[in-house]
């Protein structure tokens, strides 16, 4: 059974965090994420779910606080965006290493400066090696459906790690569309019941947590973190399927669009997604072999998968939602160039920087880059291998 | 019930030997103090913000502690117990935890992690008046990293950030009062204590601050020998000597009421604390004895300001 609404991206996972009940919720306000405190402290305040809520007075608090929540024994999630997590950064690494299984809603937003509020991956990316598990959305229905799988795969004892579900800001915290929800016993059945090995409050069976450790233990402690990690990549498959089973939507690591002949590939995460997959229709009425790859999980990083996805493309676009200033692409540039290379893949790439600090990405932007491709291939144009798309130029100077 | 020093001393330790804290360090001693205020059959969880106490008592894969035991960083003492003191009243709220466990949520930061970059936590913890005992065990400097100077180091106080040289006296700023700070949170009850010859003070106000209910504050003197440069033997003297001089007072704020704990008979010159310990060296030096003078005046201000607070 399922349910027709309409719905932003942070009501849906509001919704979705009603749905479950956690024990605790530390959060601080910032937009555009400041509405999944508000929502459920609404509920909270109406009785319709009775998750202990912590106004703390920060985001470096709201991560140290779920940190102790979740190792007193209680499910535990935050909220937050930005500067947010920016602020909570050594408690996310914290978190990671001491094996915390609990969950934060990100909404993706630009890292200052210009502070500015809206969306780019700015702020996820650069939390990329803090160990988190790393799952992303095109849609409030993604948002909503990541968000239910959280904590199945955070707490699966292979895994034990923290889990991180983004969903644009704005363009999709924001964007009112239509949704299909669960029935609450049916997810509250999907999550089950969070019942930890070994917890602070566990009556007569005391443990420590947080040790300093010497140099003969940290490196097994990361490795032992390193594989929690390469394990999450099977369990992660799983929830996806028994979620898709039970519910009939979702991917495991990527969504192909139009892939299985495209000439041309575009490697997109997020929102942007859907304005790719509207080009890609668009050009293939023209002819245009063109797909889209839509990365759904960051972390694993799924390099083999995407190898085999790109192989018998004759091009791939990698779209970075945000700058590592090494001049030659973001983030996922540096990954997807790492797996075409140890798989073997010799495609050509260009790597594109766009929709920085909320910068729209239209379905223009999506031809230019298809278009690029095509020349670079078709006619042995050549392009330097980084480039920004959508800047405002000389030719078009205008503030819009 | 009447004090017992004895049976007060003979209670299980929940602090156990073994770590590698100092010989005589006064942060131990004054753990192991607050510790035994608990009552037996209470179970609790220790926080611990990163210093000192962290690093020499859970070093992996011993711990010190018999009861459950978390540190998470420098600056998030305060925080990370607000989270466990909440998860506790969420389950217990649920049925997952035995009715008739109690558990008591008891932090520890030295005065780095208290004043300085912890003190965002502490204030939004005790704000939220959480069910818990913060302790600070103030050693007056960032004893951990090498005695770098806190904003609990006394002035003129010699620090590796503050060293004293041919143009610099020390540390020139005047401390801050972190258990005036913390009362005007109102929460329930703030208390300053240090070791005392029947360990009567410390236990009483331990007492208090674990049973009564909400955010309670302990501010700790704990002398450090190896930062203040004293005869490690000496750790009694030199917090009795702090509390004579009215340089520590002892004070407890019960529900707002201010209440002197202790009035030196005779309250002894600031020299007397002052000349045992290495770090104020300098100020014994001939030329330098405006120094002692406004170190007194600034001694006998803050005394007249908490005997104004206590009504007396
Ligand atoms: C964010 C951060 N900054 C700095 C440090 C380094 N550091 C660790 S302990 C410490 C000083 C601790 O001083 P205090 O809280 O007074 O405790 P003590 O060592 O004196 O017992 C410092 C500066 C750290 N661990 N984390
Ligand atoms: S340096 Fe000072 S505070 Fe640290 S353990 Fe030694 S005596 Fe104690
Ligand atoms: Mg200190």
């Amino acid at each position: 059974m399922s349910m027709k609404d309409r719905m932003s991206g942070n009501e849906a996972v509001a919704y979705a965090i009603k749905q479950i009940n956690p024990d605790v919720m530390p959060a601080f306000p910032i937009t555009p994420s400041t509405e999944i405190p508000q929502l459920v402290s609404t509920y909270i305040a109406n009785n319709e779910m009775d998750t202990e809520f912590i106004p703390v007075e920060s985001e470096h608090s709201s991560m140290s606080a779920t940190i102790g929540a979740e190792a007193a024994g209680a499910r535990s999630l935050t909220a937050t965006s930005s500067c947010g997590l920016a602020l909570m950064w050594e408690e996310l690494l914290l978190a990671a290493s001491d094996r915390m299984p609990c969950v934060l809603a990100l909404v993706n937003r630009t890292l200052s400066g210009p502070i500015n509020i809206n969306c780019d991956h700015t702020d996820s990316m650069g939390a990329r090696d803090t160990g988190w598990i790393q799952i992303y959305a095109e849609n409030n229905q993604e948002a909503y459906d990541n968000f239910i799988q959280a904590y199945p795969i955070a707490e699966d004892e292979r895994v034990h790690l923290p889990v991180m579900i983004c969903q644009d800001g704005f363009i999709t915290s924001h964007a009112v569309e239509n949704i299909i929800l669960n029935e609450d016993p049916d997810v509250k059945d999907f999550v089950g019941e969070y019942k930890p090995e070994e917890f602070l409050l566990n009556p007569g069976k005391p443990i420590a947590i947080g040790p300093y450790a010497i140099s003969p233990y940290v490196m097994e402690a990361r490795k032992a973190q390193e594989e929690a990690m390469e394990n999450a990549r099977e369990v992660i498959k799983e929830v996806a399927g028994k979620y898709r089973q039970k519910f009939g939507r979702g991917f495991d690591f990527f969504e192909e669009y139009r892939t299985g002949d495209a000439e041309f590939i575009m490697l997109i995460i997020g929102s942007a997604a859907g304005t790719a997959k509207q080009a890609v229709d668009d050009l293939r009425e023209k002819g245009i072999k063109a797909g889209v790859l839509k990365l759904r999980v960051f972390r694993p990083f799924p390099a083999e998968e995407i190898a085999a996805a790109l192989k018998n493309a004759k091009a791939a676009a990698i779209m970075d939602r945000c700058e590592s200033y090494n001049g030659h692409g973001g983030p996922l540039a540096s990954e997807v160039r790492a797996a075409l290379f140890e798989n073997n893949v010799r495609i050509k790439v260009l790597c594109y920087t766009y929709g920085l600090g909320g910068r729209d990405f239209t379905v223009e932007s999506a031809y230019n880059v298809f278009d690029e491709l095509s020349q670079m291939v078709n006619d042995g144009k050549e392009f330097k291998q980084h480039r920004y798309i959508g800047l405002r130029s000389s030719q078009s100077p205008e503030v819009r | 019930m009447p004090y017992n020093l004895k049976e007060v001393m003979n209670k299980k330790e929940r602090l156990t030997p073994g770590h590698r804290m100092c010989a005589g360090c006064g942060a131990t001693i004054g753990v192991r103090a607050v510790l035994r205020a608990l009552h037996e059959e209470d179970r609790a969880v220790i926080g611990n913000a990163t210093g000192c106490l962290e690093v020499s008592t859970y070093t992996y894969p011993y711990t010190s502690w018999e009861d459950s035991y978390i540190h998470n960083a420098f600056e998030n003492a305060g925080a990370t117990l607000s989270g466990v003191e909440t998860a506790y009243r969420a389950l217990k709220k649920r049925g997952r935890l035995p009715e008739n466990e109690n558990f008591k949520f008891i932090t520890f930061g030295g005065d780095g992690g208290t004043y300085d970059i912890g003190f965002q936590s502490l204030s939004g913890a005790m704000e939220r008046g959480h069910d818990m005992v913060y302790v600070c065990y103030d050693n007056g400097a960032y004893m951990n990293t090498g005695i770098q100077r806190s904003s609990a180091t006394p002035m003129y106080a010699d620090t590796t950030t503050t060293p004293v040289g041919s143009a610099s006296n020390g540390k020139m700023q005047k401390r801050k009062d972190l258990a005036s700070i913390i009362a005007e949170h109102n929460v329930p009850y703030v208390a300053q204590t240090t070791l005392t010859k029947d360990f009567k003070d410390i236990y009483k106000k331990s007492e208090k601050a674990i049973y009564t209910e909400g955010a309670c504050f302990l501010n700790l003197l704990a002398p450090c020998p190896r930062g203040w440069r004293y005869e490690t033997a000496d750790v009694m003297e030199i917090c009795r000597l702090a509390v004579d001089t009215c340089y520590w007072p002892l004070f407890e704020v019960d529900h707002g009421n201010w209440t002197l704990s202790y009035e030196p008979k005779r309250k002894l010159p600031i020299e007397d604390f002052l000349r045992p310990q290495g770090r104020f060296k300098h100020l014994f030096k001939p030329g330098n004895e405006d120094l002692l003078v406004q170190f007194q005046e600034e001694v006998d201000r803050r005394w007249e300001d908490l005997l104004y607070k206590c009504a007396k």
